[in-house]
């Protein structure tokens, strides 16, 4: 059945379903709604969970590892500065191979301060280990968070479910959440086959040397790769019990024969879609929805863009110095060397919460159309609003009195 | 008797122990190291049937170099400062699942009075049943000897040299146990390894309540304070009876007992025996100073506290160094 549901609200109900057994919490903008939602339907008795108010997100994340390696489902969300100071446990999670599943509420990092969406705090957390899946709607977010916890106990690997901040967090739309048998037969109750039991006592997070240590990276790293199979598994599962998909690693729409590709992650995906219904060209071009950014499947975005002539690929993060956004150079990464390749172009927008309207796809679309395009662009920039205030390139930090000349 | 191998005489000895060794010999200890003899009373009175959250240190390095482990409970390393957050969300499971089991909290005293500080007040405000226990060897022995809020005034360290700008330490030691009774929690309590006995029935006492509990334990580091590995207990038992190192035990907030001090022995007994503070022994004005100064700081802890034994104290107060013989979870692990 069919709610109007804000973003927040839906997640933290879908999380209920779940049944955590350990929730730890955080306040932090766009995410605080999801963790209220929670102790709110603690306190009404509607889920029975132990609710952890701890004193930071470090503590947050370390609390829910706890939780997990002492066998008990566990649940945290957060966002921005949230996700950057958990980021030491969030590695040590991984690398302990402990289930556990977060939101992250997707905010850009400070500074500039801003407490609106993009997608930076969890890009800075890519290489932690984390499976990090990445919705377009309401509902896709609803029903990830619930595939998250099966992913995450059958892999042994933590999950992320991003969500845009405010764009989907707070924003209100109809959501259909499964019936609790459904999820309960989806997700059977929580055995972590090494949890710590005094019954059979394991030794966990031991001081590895250089004899071991690169096995170990190896183990976890086949681990994640072979995660896109549960990742596809999931998904289809879920599909066999509601009806609906959620686009397991990359999905497309458009025409799949189209020539020019957008490629995104997130609720600009929806924006898009509602563009490309009434677009002039929109039989020459192809929308693709990566959901699965961790693992990166390579294998598969090869295979969806074959035939295209350009990638537009929209980044909504950002690696200063690098000569481009992150996913840009995912995805260039991922089809180097390939035959036929298509030309790729990467272009940031919407950083900081800067919309993204309706207008954007043709944009992007027309930045095909010229050879001079450049690789990597600030799609969205205001050339006008740059300042000698904020960009002063005629002053320095040397001492008034020294200057080159001095030099012999 | 008849002739046995050694591995096979070792287990009959080991098996034959009255207590639970939770801590297993042939880990990579230092010898006297007063952190593994301190972990092995405090499982002694607290195993089997506990989890330990291990923060990063000595104790974690020397104890489980993988594909190795001397421990005989569950035990779990996360990182350097979030033991107790860990420790939480394991209690907070073991809630959660209906279990008795106990969680304990060990860390140096790096991981608590400095970098794990604020996921250790954390865990107390909440009141999580965990019993936290610091290994209180006064600086970060495991990189080397680096100073801590731990740290005596006037010891020696590699970052509080001694030198013609420096003497040690400029900084007091922190008074951690009267910071985290100030979060009125149910018991905190030193101890110290020159008084094994004293320490069981500390960790007994804390597991008996509901809610968090903290026990810092004085732990001689004979790399990192210069000294004999032979001498460890002697010179703890030193640091307690020249008032350096007060025995205390408080509940919620308020001291419930002390370690009476039966002979007092002046601090300069306790600095001679310890190449950190080898400069305090020089013939010079500042050294005598920094003694006076040492010396005015174990004046106060006794005044403070009470310490010394007085013509009104009950004689019941002098128990604190009895024999213990009680066992508690003393079946072992096959």
């Amino acid at each position: 059945m069919l709610e109007a549901l804000e973003g927040s609200q839906a997640i933290a109900r879908a999380v209920a379903m779940c049944r955590p057994q350990v929730v730890a919490a955080y306040p932090i903008t766009p995410q605080t709604h999801i963790v209220e939602g929670l102790s709110g339907l603690i306190s009404s008795g509607t889920l029975s969970a132990q609710y952890i108010s701890v004193e930071s997100e470090f503590s947050a994340a370390s609390v829910v590892m706890g939780a997990s390696a002492a066998g008990s489902r566990s649940y945290t969300a957060s966002a921005a500065q949230g996700i950057l100071l958990m980021t030491e446990v969030l590695y040590n999670t991984a690398g302990l191979r402990i289930p556990t599943v977060m939101t992250v509420a997707n905010r850009a990092v400070s500074a500039p301060l801003s407490i609106w969406n993009d997608h930076q705090d969890s890009m800075s957390v890519r290489d932690s280990g984390w499976i990090q899946l990445y919705c377009a709607s309401n509902q896709e977010a609803v029903d990830t968070t619930i595939q998250a916890f099966f992913i995450s106990e059958k892999t042994e690997i933590p999950v992320m479910v991003c969500v845009d901040g405010y764009t989907l967090t707070h924003t209100l739309e109809p959501v259909d959440l499964p019936a609790q048998e459904d999820v309960d037969a989806f997700l059977p109750p929580f055995r972590f086959r090494r949890t710590l039991d005094p019954g059979a006592p394991l030794t966990v997070g031991t001081l590895v040397s250089p004899d071991f240590f690169t096995e170990a990276r190896y183990i976890n790293h086949q681990a994640i790769e072979n995660a896109k199979e549960i990742i596809r598994e999931a998904d289809d599962l879920f599909f066999g019990l509601t009806g609906r998909r959620s686009g397991a690693l990359i999905s497309q729409s458009g025409n799949p024969s189209g020539k020019t590709g957008v490629l995104v992650m997130g609720s600009v995906f929806g924006t898009l879609s509602d563009a490309l219904a009434s677009h002039d060209e929109k039989d020459q071009i192809r929308l693709l929805k990566l959901r699965s950014f961790r693992p990166f499947p390579n294998e598969e975005l090869r295979e969806a863009v074959r035939g295209l002539e350009t990638l537009i690929v929209l980044d909504r993060s950002l690696s200063p110095g690098s000569g481009g956004g992150i996913l840009g150079m995912e995805v260039r990464s991922a089809l180097f060397g390939q035959k036929s390749a298509p030309r790729i172009i990467n272009a940031v927008a919407g950083l900081g919460g800067r919309d993204l309207p309706l207008s954007l796809l043709g944009s992007l679309v027309n930045l095909s159309k010229s050879p001079d395009t450049p690789e990597f662009l600030f799609a969205d920039i205001k050339r006008s609003r740059i300042s000698e205030e904020i960009f002063p390139v005629k002053k320095t930090n040397h001492a008034e009195k020294s200057s080159w000349k001095n030099f012999p | 008797m008849e002739e046995l191998p050694l591995s096979a005489s070792l287990n009959l000895l080991r098996e034959q122990q009255p207590r639970f060794t939770g801590l297993e010999a042939g880990h990579r200890a230092c010898q006297g190291c007063g952190q593994a003899l301190a972990a092995r009373l405090v499982l002694e009175a607290a195993g089997p049937d506990v989890i330990v959250a291990n923060a990063t240190g000595c104790l974690e390095i020397f104890s489980s170099a993988w594909p190795e482990s001397a421990w005989r409970t569950p035990w779990i390393h996360s990182l350097f400062e979030n033991t107790a957050a860990v420790a939480s969300g394991i209690e907070a499971a073991m809630r959660a699942q209906g279990k008795s089991t106990r969680v304990l909290a060990f860390a140096g005293d790096g991981g608590t009075f400095d970098i794990g500080f604020q996921a250790l007040s954390g865990m107390l405000e909440r009141n999580h049943s965990v019993l936290y226990v610091c290994f209180d060897n006064e600086a970060y022995m495991n990189t080397g000897v680096q100073r801590s809020g731990s740290t005596p005034h006037g010891a020696w360290t590699t970052t509080s040299p001694v030198g013609s700008k420096t003497r040690g330490k400029r900084h007091y030691k922190k008074d951690l146990l009267s910071i985290i009774s100030a979060h009125r929690m149910p018991y905190a309590a030193t101890a110290s390894i020159a008084y094994p006995s004293d320490l069981r029935s500390k960790v007994r006492k804390a597991l008996g309540e509901e809610g968090s509990t903290f026990i810092l334990v004085h732990s001689p580091c004979p790399l990192g304070w210069g000294h004999e590995s032979r001498l460890s207990v002697e010179i703890d038992r030193l640091a307690v009876e020249t008032g350096l190192f007060p025995i205390l035990e408080m509940d919620r907030g308020n001291v419930i007992n002390v370690m009476p001090i039966r002979k007092k022995r002046p601090v300069i007994d306790y600095i001679r025996t310890q190449d950190r503070f080898r400069h305090l022994l020089e013939e010079s004005e500042i050294a005598q100073e920094e003694r006076d100064h040492l010396q005015a700081l174990c004046d106060f802890n006794i005044e403070r506290y009470g310490l010394m034994v007085g013509p009104e104290d009950d004689p019941s107060r002098l128990d604190t160094q009895s024999a213990d013989t009680v066992t508690r979870g003393g079946e072992r692990w096959a």
